[in-house]
């Protein structure tokens, strides 16, 4: 049993790993296609995440990822697709910091508030997606997409600074009601040629999210309910899964977590909601880590680390004279990459586990065969 | 539960190793201190977009070479946050690139932080006026009263009554000009209806400023609604506006930021570009760095560029506007006013 254990472990490893290389061999063929060496490319971006401020930036950024990644991947575990996360991350850090803005109130009471706020909105965002799906049979691809554009719509209508938005004095650029200091949630402070940066205190928020994740998918009934629906409705029907309850469970799961995507931000730096700090398609983004990340919690991490790492080292490349695009490229190739190799390494593994079958029978067949001779 | 621990140990381990050797490097020697010439900024588009992207580089190009010193131009993504801006400015800033340049108001929060963490570098911001700071001057432009003026002119050539502004994003800058024209509209022949069509609302900046395709539709339904002089405040999603209405018969375009009747990109439709609500970015962004290199003296506070000094204004070069010569006067004659401070243009719609 120990054996087969490691080689689920390898396949798994396989695929990622896989994917990331062949993203790296086609993006280098491209650098090189365009006139310009692969290799110096890379080094740029390797040099420039070297430094102190780089990683700063780099973990900042794999925090709000991660939690994006997580909402996509509990809808992807019951085989719901929630392309909507994006919007319902934008609606929920909106919403919460109107509703932050607005009261005074001890620090931790105030940020619970806030956190509640945005959990709640997420969710019930997504839920609308949820009980059209279970009431009315619509799709969530469709239902949730469609929800993006209506949060866009309602975010630029709330935003008007008759409603709640608030225009600083010579800016262009609405804000909600700033919050008050005692939502300032507490970060690691690193220091940088005697520039101070803070890594978000919410990363461990973020890590309690991925801890609580894998936790609630392999040691609850909840988890063992929605994978199993995940894996096949009809056995979890037949099981006795309500499986209309868990898509809505699910849902509202997912949403809420998409809430919590913009708080790092909200809480650990910008302190108000701005169009500009809180940019759409960051969930789609989502998709993508949760995608590379095979919906494991630990998966995700990486996943989310990997996507900052060349979000936040491009720059570099454009400061050099190359085109900052090469990163863009390497994600969009990871993508692809990481969907044909899933499928390559199933089907390799679908090949050993059916040879491996076919082996004990035939070794099975040999053995009645001798009893029978004797 | 072991797992759990487990998972959770590793998940740390990996996230503080990373901060761990955060510690050790910098990622310049120094700040500050070497002087690698201008560092630039641009806003959405980026160079190539005819219009204040454009015309900033092409301030900075001349100081470049007026003072003899080097310089590098940075253009965003699509969709990007603001600690990317954040992060930008922070490397031009850390390499040694001074004075720094932000285009656009987006990069107004984005100086204010990266200027308070290098006092000794000088930063603008083009288009706004939000920051303090020693360091930092807010270089700003009265659109409202060139797109009075043009507001006037559209009024005066339109033979339907009935004029059009097409403006990119919904937010309080774009209102300027749309304050500012309808007044210069209303000024001019009162009871001339003004449409209205805003393009995107944010966060679609892209949608509202780099998309040919949504300014020819909207152009294309003010026409239908009859619409005969359209002004378009919308950066590159205005060429398609243009190039819409060069296809309906006599009917007026009015182009914004740069004297657009004279952009190579836009040739083959410069006739049906009547004026154009000019802004001087170029100059602005020269004053800046000339400020900072040569006069040694970096400019800060707000700096209002305005008709009085040519930071904003209309142009004259299409010679089918030029030969109307009553309408021509008569905005001269406004734009007295308003410098006079006789006539005052409002920001708000």
């Amino acid at each position: 049993m120990k054996r087969i254990d490691k080689e689920k472990l390898v396949l798994a490893l396989a695929a990622p790993v896989l994917a990331v290389v062949v993203a790296m061999a086609l993006s280098s063929g491209i650098v090189a296609a365009s006139g310009k060496d692969p290799i110096e490319a890379f080094r740029l971006m390797l040099e420039y995440s070297a430094n102190a401020d780089t990683q700063v930036l780099i973990l900042n950024r794999a925090t709000t990822y991660y939690l994006a990644a997580v909402a996509v991947a509990i809808g992807f575990r019951m085989n719901l697709f929630n392309i909507g996360v994006d919007g319902q991350y934008r609606i929920a850090a909106m919403l919460a910091a109107a509703v932050g803005g607005a009261v005074t109130l001890p620090g931790p009471l105030h940020m619970t508030l806030i956190l509640v706020t945005a959990i709640l909105v997420g969710a019930v965002w997504s839920g609308v997606a949820g009980v059209l799906k279970t009431h009315r049979g619509v799709s969530e691809v469709v239902s949730t997409i469609m929800l993006n554009a209506v949060a866009t719509a309602l975010i630029a209508y709330l935003m008007r600074d008759s409603l709640l938005g608030v225009l600083p004095q010579g800016s262009d650029q609405l804000t909600t009601e700033p919050l008050a200091d005692s939502a300032d949630f507490p970060g690691i402070p690193v220091d940088v040629d005697g520039r101070t940066m803070e890594v978000y205190g919410f990363i461990f928020i973020a890590v309690a999210v991925g801890i609580g994740f894998h936790y609630l998918l392999n040691r609850t009934t909840f988890g063992f309910d929605l994978r199993a629906a995940g894996a096949s409705e009809s056995a979890a029907v037949a099981s006795g899964v309500d499986t209309k309850r868990m898509v809505l469970y699910s849902m509202l799961l997912s949403g809420g977590i998409a809430g919590l995507i913009g708080m790092p931000q909200l809480l650990g730096e910008s302190h108000s909601y701005g169009v500009a700090d809180f940019p759409a398609g960051v969930g789609f983004t989502g998709i993508a880590i949760a995608l590379l990340g095979r919906n494991n919690p630990l998966g995700i991490a990486f996943g989310a680390l990997l996507w900052a790492f060349l979000d936040r080292s491009a720059p570099n490349l454009d400061f050099n004279g190359f085109e900052k695009e090469i990163a863009t490229i390497m994600q969009g190739l990871i993508v692809i990459s990481v969907v044909v190799a899933y499928e390559l390494v199933r089907r390799y593994g679908l090949r050993r586990q059916q040879q491996r079958v076919g082996e004990e029978l035939a070794q099975a067949a040999r053995r009645n065969v001798t009893e029978v001779a004797a | 539960m072991r797992q759990v621990t487990k998972l959770a140990a590793v998940t740390i381990a990996g996230a503080l190793a990373l901060t761990a050797t955060a510690c050790g490097g910098s990622s310049s020697d120094d700040s500050g201190s070497k002087d690698k010439g201008i560092g630039l900024a641009f806003d959405v588009g980026g160079r190539g977009d005819n219009s204040f992207n454009d015309a900033s580089y092409a301030g900075m190009e001349k100081a470049m070479k007026e003072f003899d010193i080097k310089g590098k131009a940075l253009t965003p993504r699509d969709g990007e946050s603001e600690d990317d801006k954040v992060q930008r400015l922070t490397q031009l800033a850390k390499e040694g690139y001074n004075p720094v340049i932000g285009v656009g108001a987006v990069y107004s929060k984005s100086v204010k932080k990266v200027a308070d963490q290098f006092p000794k570098t000088s930063f603008a911001v083009v288009d706004a006026s939000d920051n303090t700071g020693d360091n930092i001057a807010n270089l700003v432009f009265t659109e409202e009263q060139s797109s009075f003026l043009v507001g006037m002119a559209a009024a005066l050539e339109t033979k339907t009554g009935k004029v059009g502004f097409i403006g990119g994003v919904k937010m309080p800058l774009i209102e300027k000009f749309e304050a500012g024209y309808r007044q210069g509209v209303e000024y001019a022949k009162p009871g001339t209806k003004v449409l209205v069509k805003y393009l995107a609302s944010p966060p679609n900046y892209s949608k509202g400023f780099g998309d040919p395709a949504e300014g020819a539709n909207a152009a294309k339904g003010q026409l239908d609604s009859g619409a005969d002089v359209i002004y378009s405040a919308a950066g590159a999603s205005g060429d398609g506006a243009i190039k819409t209405i060069s296809q309906a018969k006599n009917k007026w375009a009015i182009g914004v930021d740069q004297d657009q009747y004279n952009q190579k990109s836009l040739a083959a439709y410069k006739n049906v570009i009547l004026t154009s609500a000019t802004k001087n970015c170029s100059g602005a962004v020269y004053d800046f760095i000339k400020s900072v290199v040569e006069d040694k003296k970096p400019m800060t506070g707000v700096h209002e560029f305005s008709l009085k000094d040519d930071g904003v204004g209309f142009s004259v070069s299409n010679p089918d506007f030029a030969a109307k010569k009553e309408t021509v006067t008569k905005i001269e004659a406004a734009k007295e006013k308003i410098i006079s401070g006789e006539l005052k243009v409002n920001d708000k719609p």
